[in-house]
């Protein structure tokens, strides 16, 4: 058994780079699958609408742990290898392309009817109506929440840490395995969590904090 | 693909799940009374308390909401007992659950608080209504209907996210799971299964939730 030195302290550090991997991963996945699933959720064709429904529905009312534990004991036998890489960055991006979805499609309804009718009445097509009419307007409202939504993200990869995935928890529970440190070795890993998430907390608050100054002007 | 399903296993275990629904039921609601408890107290703190107590809450508030779930019952579990704490991994995952709910609740709460416009009060002392009826028609009831929808997502969340206690070997519906994976090796079902559990209990409490807020909460107001 060893004291907990600055070697360890450099293995959970360095392990805090996957962690910001797989965030990156879950959240660029996430938005080009959010985007799908909120303009699906606000589209005029009904089956559209429902499935999109019943996509954000099953991601939103199942723990994310399970999510993971259905692909990652799921894949190997509809026939897929995967390892803890490939099973977390599914798990999570689908896992956000749900609540970014549901997220952004509040944004979108958000935006007054008017506009859209006004777009209708000068002809403008569906694609046109969004990129210059609607999705301007709506990012806006985004901003803050989606800023806030990257911080769920960033906690919800030290799931990963279950099946197997070296991250910041992982390399944590490693570290304590050795050193059977772990008031030490659990704080370092938290406070690696609250530098990368605090800020963004922050800065989500500040803009949601101005925007609605600017409302009540 | 050529595997065949095969959930006679996992049927066949249904009291053992049963079981392990209602303890997961059970860890959520102790854990929202003890979350609220705890919230009650920080909002009333942080609205109307001395300044060293509002920095404690506040610091309280933001490392609660800023690390992950996991590593708080790491923390419960493996580091509390180390500086001489002993309990029960059931205890632990429970006080991990309260503290965890209380810092999200305390926000809900103080937004309840501040939605009573100081007019409204006013207007009630000008109808004449006693002290009691102000405080329980004109703060309290607009006061919870104003948190109500956040403390019952809140709710479903924390029910969602206690699956993670299963990893300190908690019980509840993950862990009979994971102990049903291991004795019979038909893991895909048996997440299936559970998973679907899951999703019935989160469709029926927000169906009974919105139940509730129709029959007690359903008039208009300035909203």
């Amino acid at each position: 058994m060893r004291t907990f030195g600055p070697n360890d302290f450099l293995f959970i550090l360095e392990a805090a780079r996957w962690t910001l991997a797989l965030s990156l991963i879950a959240f660029i996945g996430g938005a080009i699958g959010g985007l799908v699933v909120a303009l699906s959720r606000t589209s005029d064709i009904p089956w559209l609408r429902s499935a999109s429904a019943a996509f954000i529905q099953l991601f939103q009312g199942t723990p994310l742990l399970l999510q993971l534990f259905l692909i990652f004991f799921g894949a190997p036998v509809l026939g897929f290898d995967i390892n803890p890489w490939v099973a977390a960055g599914v798990a999570l991006v689908l896992n956000s392309s749900a609540f970014l979805g549901q997220i952004w499609r509040g944004c979108v309804e958000a935006i007054p009817r008017g506009q859209r009718e006004a777009a209708d009445a000068l002809s403008l097509s569906y694609r046109d109506r969004m990129r210059d009419v609607i999705l301007p307007q709506a990012v806006r409202i985004a901003v803050a929440p989606t800023v806030g939504y990257m911080v769920q993200i960033i906690k919800g990869t030290s799931l990963a840490a279950i099946i197997g995935f070296t991250e910041v928890t992982r390399a944590g529970q490693i570290i304590n395995n050795a050193t059977f440190q772990p008031l030490i070795v659990f704080s370092t890993v938290a406070a690696i969590y609250f530098v990368l998430c605090w800020p963004l907390s922050l800065l989500a608050a500040g803009i949601e904090r101005r925007h609605r100054r600017v409302l009540a002007r | 693909m050529n595997y065949s399903f095969q959930f006679g296993a996992v049927f066949a275990a249904w009291p053992l799940l049963l079981e392990g629904t209602w303890k997961t039921i059970e860890l959520s609601f102790l854990a929202m009374l003890g979350g609220l408890a705890v919230a009650i107290v920080c909002a009333w703190a942080k609205t109307g308390g001395p300044a060293p107590l509002r920095w404690l809450v506040n610091a309280y508030i933001e490392l609660i909401r800023n690390t992950p779930f996991l590593v708080q019952l790491f923390f419960f579990f493996f580091a509390l007992p180390a500086i001489g704490l002993r309990w029960s991994a059931h205890t632990a995952a429970l006080t991990a659950m309260i503290v965890n709910l209380g810092a999200y609740a305390t926000e809900i709460i103080r937004a309840g608080i501040e939605a009573i416009p100081r007019g409204q009060i006013e207007a009630g002392l000008a109808l004449n209504l006693k002290a009691h009826e102000i405080f329980r028609y004109v703060v309290l009831k607009p006061a919870l209907k104003a948190i109500y929808p956040a403390l019952t997502s809140q709710f479903i969340l924390l029910m969602l996210s206690s699956s993670v206690v299963s990893v300190i070997s908690a019980d509840d519906l993950t862990s009979v799971a994971s102990n049903l994976q291991s004795q019979t090796f038909r893991s895909f079902e048996i997440y299936i299964v559970v998973a679907a559990i899951y999703l019935a209990l989160a469709l029926s409490f927000s169906t009974l939730f919105r139940a509730v807020y129709r029959r007690a909460f359903d008039y208009p107001d300035r909203r």
